[in-house]
């Protein structure tokens, strides 16, 4: 068959309209003059120049963005634990139960992880006395949690896909344990560790739903900010800072692509 | 270090250390068994390796080889038995810690690391002062020829480049063993054969003592001072090239090694020296110039390799040790031609002969009635 055939490059059209014609037309009004959201009148950047006065916005986004640094960290530390229990450990007690909750998190409606983790804070604290309220504390444990699931699967077929004989090729040229881990292993899934820390920062950006559930007075993340705005009415404004998230987000996502393709390539026969 | 600047080592041509009783043993295997759950990978194997060899592990895939040579480097630990290094026993020295480089079958190069790096790996890990590492790398890429590629990345190299960086990688921690994993498996003819002679030289020139396992009988045959067969996790037999050619002290070696024609028979006459076995095939007695000692009319193969007949068109005087056929198949292969003679009984033996002259008007073809014939002293019998 020569080329493409036009019911294909159909399809590819509609497929693309679908996708981002919704994203192209929050981009497009977050530059519109008129305070009207759905009235067109003139391209304007002063709903961004309002946006970065508004404190209350302003201060969301910056919880939301130290929850979703700390909450990514840990997720890679412990994710990458995770993924190689996963596999390196041979056959062990609980092993389907932890590969089950390894992947749980991707199929699991968010409402009922956000519930099951209220549930356990609030019994937490009547128990140990801690976590003391809800807070940004909350919802970083939150978000590590059903973040380092996606870490972990990230680690884990790196590490399957890794030539094992490297390790042995250290071992038998004099590295213990401990330096082949830092010096070998290490550094060949490090762009796997590192494109689970972006997808997790993203996740833990992104969230709403677990947020609502586990945060406290005077921690709102900036979805759960612009969710509450919203429900008031669209504002210009929020068009201006939804279009900065999105950019955010595409260029994490588009980082963590990149990293893991030229880490394949590099990693050819 | 380079070539020039090494001193040169002389290895005795005459009496090697494994024809001596009184040698002792480099490396000494103890009855070692292997299992992977139910499957025995090694079984009862006992070896002794000696200082200076170049010891050839030969075998189809799943005979045991890699496990007994990933045993030698630590990567598994045996069922039971144990090895000893250099009079020191093995059981309990974790791969570190042992006197002992591999060189990979797949490379097993450090892709994150430069060929420099690569190879200085081993060294920093014994905390050699930098300089000194510095040199010694510099030294060994030097000797591979891989100097001006020091700074590349394993990826930027061709397969052959990347054999060299491995082969320096397992040597510049001048370990007293090394181990080499099917080495020259990935490489294409020719650059197999040059690579055959530079391990060879290497070998002579650096007193190390060599483990190569391989499955290709004719690298074995270059390369070895002397070679285990194996099979089934055993080893069969434990000799030098030629002898496990000429004398193959059972069918599976005999038939593993290069090709032979195999003949069932009976033993009719069993003396001290010579024998005589009966035989469908061949319709003529086969006559041997040793005794077998063995029980009467035991059956037995008689193993003889394809170049050892001599192919005639006149019938020979003595019937003993001749028989007769037509030429089923011919190939000329240049140095040589291969001919395939089909025997009244319906057994086809495989026959080869040089091609001394140039243009013979008479050679051999198809549908020619021959007669083939080999000495008393070019036969083995096997009894098992």
């Amino acid at each position: 068959m020569k080329g493409n055939s036009w019911a294909l490059k159909l399809s590819a059209g509609f497929g693309f309209i679908f996708l981002y014609a919704p994203i192209i037309a929050l981009i497009v009004y977050s530059f519109n003059e008129s305070k009207l959201v759905t009235v067109w009148g003139g391209w304007s950047i002063k709903w961004y120049v309002e946006l970065f006065q508004n404190e209350q916005i302003m201060n969301a986004a910056w919880v939301s963005l130290k929850i979703a640094f700390i909450s990514a960290s840990l997720a890679a530390v412990l994710g990458t634990l995770a993924g190689f229990v996963l596999s390196r450990m041979g056959k062990f007690t609980g092993k389907t139960i932890m590969a089950g909750w390894v992947t749980a998190p991707l199929v699991m409606p968010e409402v009922i992880t956000g519930l099951s983790l209220l549930l356990l804070f609030v019994a937490m604290e009547s128990m140990f006395g801690w976590p003391a309220g809800r807070g940004t504390t909350t919802i970083v444990i939150a978000h590590t949690t059903f973040c380092l699931a996606y870490v972990a699967v990230v680690v884990q077929s790196r590490l399957a896909s890794m030539d094992e004989t490297l390790e042995e090729a250290a071992m038998d040229l004099g590295a213990k344990p401990v330096s082949l881990f830092f010096l070998v292993t290490l550094p060949l899934i490090a762009p796997a560790i590192l494109s689970g820390w972006l997808l997790s920062f993203t996740l833990s950006l992104d969230d709403l739903v677990i947020a609502s559930f586990v945060s406290g007075p005077g921690n709102s993340t900036l979805p759960m900010v612009i969710f509450s705005k919203v429900r008031l009415g669209v504002t210009p404004e929020i068009n201006a800072l939804a279009t900065l998230m999105i950019l955010a987000v595409s260029i994490a996502v588009i980082a963590a692509i990149v990293i893991m393709r030229r880490q394949n390539r590099f990693q050819g026969p | 270090m380079s070539v020039s600047s090494v001193a040169p080592q002389i290895v005795p041509k005459a009496a090697p250390t494994w024809r001596q009783s009184t040698s002792e043993p480099f490396v000494r295997i103890e009855q070692i068994n292997k299992q992977f759950g139910e499957f025995t990978a090694v079984n009862n194997v006992s070896l002794d390796i000696y200082k200076n060899e170049l010891f050839c592990l030969l075998g189809g895939s799943g005979s045991g080889k890699s496990t007994l040579l990933r045993m030698l480097a630590g990567f598994e630990k045996p069922t039971s038995g144990r090895i000893l290094i250099d009079g020191v026993d093995m059981s309990n020295t974790p791969p570190w810690e042992r006197p002992v480089n591999m060189m990979f079958q797949s490379y097993a190069l450090f892709p994150h690391l430069s060929v420099e790096a690569n190879v200085a790996f081993g060294l920093k890990r014994e905390g050699l002062p930098s300089g000194e590492v510095k040199k010694r790398v510099a030294d060994i890429l030097d000797m591979v020829q891989l100097g001006h590629l020091a700074k590349r990345k394993p990826h930027m190299l061709s397969g052959g480049q990347r054999q060299r960086v491995a082969l320096a990688r397992s040597l510049v921690k001048r370990p007293k063993l090394l181990l080499l994993d099917e080495p020259l498996g990935a490489l294409d003819k020719k650059l197999r054969e040059e690579t055959q002679f530079e391990l060879m030289r290497l070998q002579e020139e650096l007193g190390i003592t060599f483990v190569v396992v391989t499955h290709d009988q004719e690298e074995a045959m270059t390369l070895a001072t002397r070679i285990g067969v194996m099979n089934n996790g055993v080893i069969v037999q434990t000799a030098e090239p030629h002898e496990v050619y000429e004398y193959p002290n059972n069918r599976f070696v005999a038939e593993f090694i290069g090709n032979v024609n195999l003949f069932e028979g009976t033993v009719v006459g069993d003396e001290r020296d010579s024998a005589s076995i009966h035989c469908a095939d061949t319709e003529n007695l086969i006559h041997v110039d040793h005794g077998i000692s063995c029980a009467p009319n035991q059956q037995v193969s008689v193993a003889i390799r394809p170049e050892k007949f001599r192919i005639t068109r006149e019938a020979p005087a003595s019937l003993v040790n001749t028989t007769q056929g037509i030429v089923t198949e011919v190939a000329y292969m240049g140095s040589q031609s291969i001919y395939k003679v089909r025997l009244p009984s319906g057994k086809e033996v495989r026959i080869t002969q040089p091609n001394v002259q140039r243009d013979a008007d008479d050679r051999f073809t198809w549908d020619d009635h021959v007669y083939l014939a080999w000495d008393a002293d070019s036969s083995v019998v096997l009894t098992s």
